[in-house]
C-alpha cells in the first residue's frame, strides 16, 4: 500500500513551506514543456517529429511568454528565498523566450533535427532555456550554480547534434571540456565565498561583507575572483573566450544563434545580480578589475575578428566584444547601468538574430557554409536577406537610426555618469575597430557579385573534400560536411550538397529582427519602457 | 512656412516612394524613370522650400538673450526622455544660408543625376536615388539639429548613404572603389564615434556639475559651462570629428582615394557641402559650449588652419589629377574658413560662413566641369591629357572661368569679400598668422588659374575631341554659376543674415581671450560666462 507524498508529509505535520507556484510559472512551462515535447518526439509518424514538435516547442514558449506577462508586476523571493521573480528577471526571461522561438523556428528544417531526434533537440532547447532562466532569477549561490548547469549540459549535447560531421562534435566536446572548467571555477569560488561569509543566500552575503567589512578579505577577493573567471567562460569575457570562436563555428548554426543571444543574456544577467546585490559592498575591489576585464574583452574581441573570413567565427569575436560593452553596465553599479545593460541586451538579440538567419538561410541556398562568399551579391539577389544583414551589422556597429546606436549611447552614458568615463571611450574605440569588419560585410554583399557556378562549383568541392581531413578550416559547411560525410569514406567523390530552397521561416526570423533593430532604433521608447524598472527589483540602488 | 521637419524629411520621403514604385513596376524604363524624376522632385521641392525659409528669415529678430531666442521656427519634442534627448530643429543665422546651399546642391546632383547621358542609366537606380535623397535628409538634419544628440546622430547617420553611393557606383577598380570607400567611411565615422562620447559626456557631466536633469539641447546645454578641465579634452574629441570631416591637414588621409572613387554627382556633394558641416560644428557647437577650450586651443587651431592653406595649395599645385587639385584646393579653402572661425572675431566668423557658403558653389560646378572635361579628353581626368578645349567651347569656357575666378577670389566676387572678412578678423586676433594666410590668398589664383588653363588653353591635347557645352550640362551648371553671380552682386543678402548669429557664436570665446590678454588671471568658468551673458544683452 503506498501513500500520496502530500498524505504523508500532512501525518507527519511537517511544516510545508508556502511556495508561490504562479510567481515562477514561466520556469515551469519551459521545465514542464521539456517533458511534453521530448514524449511528443517519441511519435513515430514522421510529420510529427518534423511539425508537430517545434511547433509544440514554440506553444510552449509561446505560453512562458505569455506567463511572464501575467506575472509582470510581481516582486518577490520564492522558494524560501532561493528565486528572485522581479522586472529584471521577467524581462530576462521575455528575451530568452523570443530567443529560443527563434532558434526554433532557424532550426525548424535544419540537419540537426534529423540527425538527433527532434523531440529530443527541442526538450535540450527547452532545459536550456530554463536553466537560463533559473540562472536569472537565482537569489543564492546554490541555486545559481544549479542553473548553470541546467544551461550548460544541454548546450554540450545540442552542439553536437549534427552528429555525422566532425566539426560538431568537436564543438560539442570542446564546449563540454571548457564549460566544466568554468562551472568548477565558479563552483570554487562559490565556496570559498560561503567560507568567508558564511552564506549562501546573496543577500545575506552581501550584509556580511557589509557588517564584518570583508572588502579586503582574502579569501572573499580569492573567491570573487574565482566566481567572476567562471562567469567569463559563459558570457565568452577575455581572457576566457577561446572556446567561443571554435565552438560558435562547430555547432549547428540555429544552434549558434541560440548560443550568441539567449546564453549571453543569462551569464550576464546572473552577473548583474551577483554582483550588484551579493557583491555590491566589496564593489570597490572588483569593479576597477571587472573594468579593465571588460577593457580588454572589448580589444581582444574586435582585433579578433577582424581577419575572419566565416562569418560564424567573425560573429563569435564580435559577441565577445559585444559582452565587453555590456560589462560596462555591471561596473558601474547604478540603476542606469543596470536599465543599459538590459536595453542592450534586448537590442543584442535582435542585431544577433537578424545575422544568424541570414547565415543559416544562405547555408542552405549556397553550400558556401558561412564563408563570406556566401553572401556575396546579396543585394541584387536576395534583397529580403541583405537588408537584414546590413541593419545587423549597421547596429552591432553602433550606427545612428539603429538600435544599436541607441543601446551604445546608453552604455556610454552610464558608463560616464558612474565616473567611468575612460570605459566610455573605450568603447567608442572598439566600435572603431568593429567597423572595419562590419562594414566588408556590407560591401560584399551590395558591392560584390555573387561567384558563378564555376566558383562556386570549386569552393563547395574544396569545402566538401577538406571537411574530412583537415580540423577547422575557416568557412567550411555544415550541410557540406554531413553530405561529404555521408557519402562514405574519405577519398571518395565529394557529394553535392543537399540545397534547399529560400526557407520561409528563418526568412521570416531575419526580416522581423532587421526590422526591429531599425524600429528601435527610431521609435525607441516601448524598449525604454521595457527595461524602465529593471533595476528597481534589485533594491540596493 | 511649413515645420523644419517636412524640410529635413521630404527627400528621404520622395526617395522611399521612389523606390516603392519603381519596385511595384513592372515596367523596365519606369523603374528607373519614377525614382529619378521623384528624387528631382523631392530635391527641388526642398530647394523651393528653403528659399522661403531664407527669404523668410528675419534677422533683425531682437531678443533678449541672442542664441537662445534668434531661433526660428523651432521645432521641439522630447524623443528620448529617458536619455534626454530632443527631437528640437531650428533655424537661426548659422545654418539658413547652409541649409539654402545644401538643397542647391543636392538639387543640382539631383538634376545632373537625371541628365546622366553616359553610361546610360545607373545601375539599381531606386537604391542609387534612395541613398542619395537619405544623405540629404541627413545633411539637413545635422544642419538644423539644435541638440547635441541628435546632431551627432545625424552627423554619423549621413556617411552611411555616401558608403553606399561610393562603393556601388564609383569609379575604378572594383576591389579598388571599395577598399577606398571602406576607409573614408572609417576615417570619418572613427572622428564621430569620438564626438558621441564627448556628446554624452557633454550632457552628463554638465547634468552633474550643474545638478540638473540631463538635457542635450543646446540652448541648455549652452546655459550649464562644463569646467575648463572638462572641456578640453570634450573639445579634442569633438575637433577629431570635425577636422576630419573638413579635412584638414593632418587627418586628409581618406581624402585622394575617396575622392577618386566617387561619382561625380556625389563628390559635388560630398565637397560641396558635407565637408561644411564640419566647420558648421565648430562655429554652432564647439565655440558656444565650449569657449575655455577654444581659446586654450586657439593657437592649435590657427597653425593647423595655416597648416592646411599652405599644405592645400602647395599640393593643389603639383597634382595633374583635376578631381584632386580641386580636393587639395578644398584643403586650403577649408583651413581658411578654420582660420576665420578661430580668430574669434564676428567679423573672421562671418567671412568663415560666407566663404562655407561660396566653397560649396565653386567647389561643386568644378568637379561637374571636370566631368564635362574629361568626356572631351577621352576620358582622362588628367589635366595633361587636355588642353585647348576651349577653341571650340567658348560657353563652357566662361561659365568655368566664372567659377575659375570665383575660386581665386576675384575682387568683386563673393568670395573675395569672405577672404577678406576672414584675413580682417585674424588680421586683429593675430598679425603673424594673418601674413602668413595671405600667401594662401596668391596661391589659390595659381591653382585655379592652372587648372582652367592647362585644361582650356594650351596645347590642343592628344586624345581631345572638343565640343560646346550641351544644353542638358548647361541645365545643371546654371543654377551654380547663376547663385555664384547672385551672392557677388549681393554679399550684403548673406551676410545681414548671418552677422548676428556669428557675433553671437564667437562672442564668448571673444570676451574670454579679451580677458586674457588683459589680465592673466584665469577667470572661472562660472564669471566668464556670466560676463558674456551680461555682454549680450
Amino acid at each position: 500500500m503506498s501513500l500520496p507524498a502530500s498524505a504523508l508529509l500532512a501525518a507527519s505535520h511537517l511544516p510545508t513551506p508556502h511556495v508561490a507556484f504562479a510567481a515562477f510559472s514561466p520556469l515551469i512551462a519551459f521545465l514542464g514543456g521539456a517533458v511534453v515535447v521530448l514524449m511528443v518526439g517519441l511519435i513515430g509518424a514522421r510529420s510529427v517529429r518534423e511539425h508537430v514538435v517545434p511547433l509544440l516547442t514554440i506553444v510552449v514558449l509561446g505560453a512562458a511568454i505569455g506567463l511572464t506577462i501575467w506575472q509582470w508586476n510581481d516582486q518577490l523571493s520564492v522558494v524560501s528565498g532561493a528565486l528572485r521573480i522581479d522586472r529584471l528577471s521577467l524581462t530576462l526571461n521575455l528575451v530568452l523566450a523570443t530567443g529560443g522561438i527563434a532558434a526554433v523556428l532557424l532550426a525548424w528544417r535544419s540537419q540537426a533535427g534529423h540527425e538527433a531526434a527532434h523531440g529530443e533537440l527541442h526538450a535540450l532547447l527547452l532545459s536550456s532555456l530554463g536553466g537560463m532562466s533559473l540562472l536569472t532569477a537565482a537569489q543564492n549561490t546554490v541555486v545559481l550554480f544549479i542553473g548553470l548547469e541546467l544551461l550548460s549540459i544541454p548546450l554540450y549535447v545540442m552542439c553536437a547534434t549534427e552528429m555525422k560531421r566532425e566539426h560538431s562534435l568537436e564543438s560539442g566536446l570542446k564546449y563540454l571540456i571548457v564549460g566544466s572548467v568554468g562551472s568548477a571555477t565558479l563552483l570554487y569560488g562559490l565556496a570559498l565565498i560561503y567560507g568567508a561569509t558564511g552564506a549562501t543566500e546573496f543577500a545575506a552575503i552581501g550584509k556580511a561583507i557589509g557588517t564584518k567589512g570583508l572588502g579586503g578579505d582574502a579569501m572573499l577577493l580569492g573567491g570573487m575572483a574565482l566566481a567572476l573567471a567562471g562567469f567569463c567562460f559563459k558570457a565568452s569575457v577575455a581572457p576566457f573566450h577561446q572556446w567561443t570562436p571554435d565552438v560558435y563555428e562547430g555547432a549547428p548554426t540555429p544552434i549558434t544563434a541560440f548560443m550568441a543571444v539567449a546564453t549571453k543574456v543569462a551569464a550576464l544577467g546572473a552577473l548583474l545580480r551577483f554582483f550588484d546585490v551579493a557583491l555590491i559592498e566589496a564593489s570597490g575591489s572588483w569593479a576597477p578589475a571587472l573594468a579593465t576585464l571588460a577593457t580588454i574583452t572589448i580589444i581582444v574581441g574586435n582585433v579578433g575578428a577582424l581577419s575572419q573570413s566565416s562569418l560564424k567565427r567573425m560573429l563569435a569575436y564580435s559577441s565577445v566584444a559585444q559582452a565587453g560593452y555590456m560589462l560596462a553596465g555591471i561596473v558601474v553599479t547604478s540603476s542606469l547601468g543596470v536599465r543599459a545593460l538590459v536595453f542592450y541586451l534586448v537590442v543584442y538579440l535582435f542585431m544577433n538574430l537578424a545575422a544568424f538567419a541570414v547565415i543559416v538561410a544562405r547555408e542552405r541556398e549556397t553550400g558556401l557554409g558561412d564563408s563570406m562568399q556566401s553572401i556575396a551579391g546579396l543585394g541584387r539577389q536576395r534583397p529580403w536577406l541583405a537588408w537584414p544583414l546590413t541593419l545587423s551589422m549597421l547596429g552591432l556597429a553602433g550606427i545612428p537610426a539603429t538600435a544599436g546606436f541607441i543601446g551604445k549611447f546608453y552604455l556610454i552614458q552610464a558608463a560616464v555618469s558612474g565616473q567611468y568615463t575612460w570605459l566610455g571611450v573605450v568603447i567608442v574605440i572598439g566600435s572603431m575597430i568593429s567597423l572595419a569588419y562590419y562594414l566588408p560585410v556590407i560591401a560584399t554583399m551590395w558591392m560584390r557579385d555573387a561567384p558563378d557556378a564555376q566558383e562556386r562549383q570549386g569552393a563547395s568541392q574544396q569545402g566538401a573534400a577538406s571537411a574530412g581531413t583537415l580540423p577547422a578550416i575557416a568557412g567550411g559547411s555544415q550541410e557540406l560536411d554531413a553530405a561529404a560525410a555521408g557519402a562514405g569514406p574519405i577519398g571518395a567523390p565529394p557529394a553535392q550538397a543537399k540545397l534547399t530552397g529560400t526557407q520561409i521561416e528563418v526568412v521570416l526570423v531575419a526580416v522581423l529582427a532587421g526590422a526591429a533593430t531599425l524600429f528601435f532604433g527610431i521609435v525607441p521608447q516601448p524598449l525604454f519602457d521595457l527595461v524602465a524598472h529593471a533595476g528597481r527589483g534589485l533594491g540596493l540602488f | 512656412m511649413p515645420a523644419l521637419s517636412v524640410l529635413i524629411w521630404l527627400p528621404a520621403a520622395c526617395g522611399l516612394v521612389g523606390a516603392l514604385l519603381g519596385a511595384l513596376s513592372s515596367n523596365r524604363r519606369n523603374e528607373h524613370a519614377i525614382p529619378a524624376a521623384l528624387a528631382l522632385l523631392g530635391s527641388i521641392a526642398t530647394l523651393g522650400l528653403s528659399i522661403g525659409y531664407i527669404v523668410e528669415y528675419s534677422p533683425s529678430f531682437q531678443a533678449k538673450n541672442l542664441i537662445t531666442q534668434s531661433l526660428q521656427h523651432v521645432t521641439d519634442v522630447s524623443w528620448i526622455p529617458a536619455l534626454g534627448i530632443h527631437y528640437k530643429l531650428g533655424i537661426d543665422g548659422l545654418n539658413v544660408l547652409l541649409v539654402g546651399l545644401t538643397a542647391l546642391v543636392f538639387a543640382v546632383a539631383m538634376l545632373a543625376s537625371n541628365l546622366r547621358r553616359e553610361p546610360g542609366p545607373a545601375p539599381r537606380p531606386r537604391l542609387y536615388y534612395l541613398f542619395f535623397m537619405l544623405a540629404e535628409s541627413a545633411v539637413l538634419g545635422a544642419f538644423l539639429a539644435q541638440d547635441l544628440a541628435l546632431f551627432v546622430a545625424f552627423f554619423d547617420l549621413m556617411l552611411i548613404p555616401f558608403y553606399f553611393l561610393t562603393g556601388m557606383w564609383g569609379r575604378g577598380e572594383r576591389e579598388q572603389r571599395v577598399k577606398a570607400t571602406i576607409k573614408l567611411v572609417i576615417y570619418t565615422l572613427v572622428g564621430s564615434l569620438l564626438m558621441l562620447t564627448a556628446a554624452i559626456a557633454t550632457g552628463v557631466l554638465a547634468s552633474q556639475q550643474h545638478g540638473t536633469h540631463i538635457n542635450f539641447a543646446l540652448s541648455s546645454l549652452q546655459t550649464l559651462p562644463l569646467s575648463k578641465g572638462s572641456q578640453e579634452w570634450i573639445f579634442i574629441f569633438f575637433a577629431a570629428a570635425f577636422l576630419v570631416k573638413m579635412p584638414a591637414f593632418p587627418l586628409q588621409g581618406w581624402m585622394p582615394d575617396g575622392y577618386r572613387a566617387m561619382p561625380i554627382e556625389v563628390l559635388m556633394v560630398f565637397s560641396g557641402v558635407l565637408s561644411k558641416v564640419g566647420a558648421y560644428g565648430f562655429l554652432a557647437i564647439v565655440l558656444p559650449l565650449f569657449p575655455q577650450a577654444a581659446v586654450h586651443f586657439q593657437m592649435l587651431m590657427l597653425l593647423i588652419a595655416l597648416i592646411s592653406i599652405i599644405y592645400g595649395s602647395a599640393l593643389a599645385f603639383t597634382q595633374t589629377d583635376a578631381r584632386l587639385i580641386a580636393g587639395y584646393s578644398s584643403v586650403a579653402q577649408l583651413g581658411f574658413i578654420t582660420l576665420g572661425i578661430f580668430s574669434f572675431t564676428g567679423q573672421g566668423a562671418e567671412g568663415a560662413l560666407l566663404q562655407m557658403v561660396n566653397h560649396g558653389l565653386v567647389v561643386a560646378p568644378i568637379f561637374f566641369i571636370i566631368l564635362l572635361l574629361s568626356r572631351r579628353a577621352g576620358g582622362s581626368e588628367d589635366i595633361r591629357d587636355m588642353g585647348g578645349i576651349a577653341f571650340k567651347a567658348p560657353v563652357l569656357a566662361t561659365l568655368f572661368l566664372v567659377v575659375a575666378l570665383a575660386t581665386l577670389a576675384m575682387p568683386g566676387s563673393a568670395n573675395f569679400v569672405g577672404e577678406f572678412l576672414i584675413l580682417l578678423g585674424v588680421f586683429n586676433a593675430k598679425l603673424p598668422i594673418a601674413i602668413i594666410a595671405f600667401a594662401g590668398v596668391a596661391a589659390a589664383s595659381v591653382y585655379a588659374l592652372r587648372l582652367f588653363i592647362r585644361s582650356m588653353h594650351n596645347r590642343v591635347g592628344e586624345g581631345v575631341k572638343s565640343s560646346d557645352i550641351a544644353l542638358r550640362d548647361g541645365l545643371v551648371l546654371a543654377p551654380l554659376v547663376g547663385a555664384i553671380l547672385f551672392l557677388a552682386l549681393y554679399p550684403q543678402s548673406a551676410l545681414q543674415r548671418s552677422e548676428r548669429s556669428t557675433a553671437a557664436a564667437t562672442a564668448e570665446a571673444r570676451l574670454l581671450t579679451a580677458k586674457t590678454t588683459a589680465s592673466a588671471s584665469t577667470e572661472s568658468a562660472q564669471s566668464a560666462h556670466l560676463v558674456a551673458s551680461g555682454g549680450s544683452k
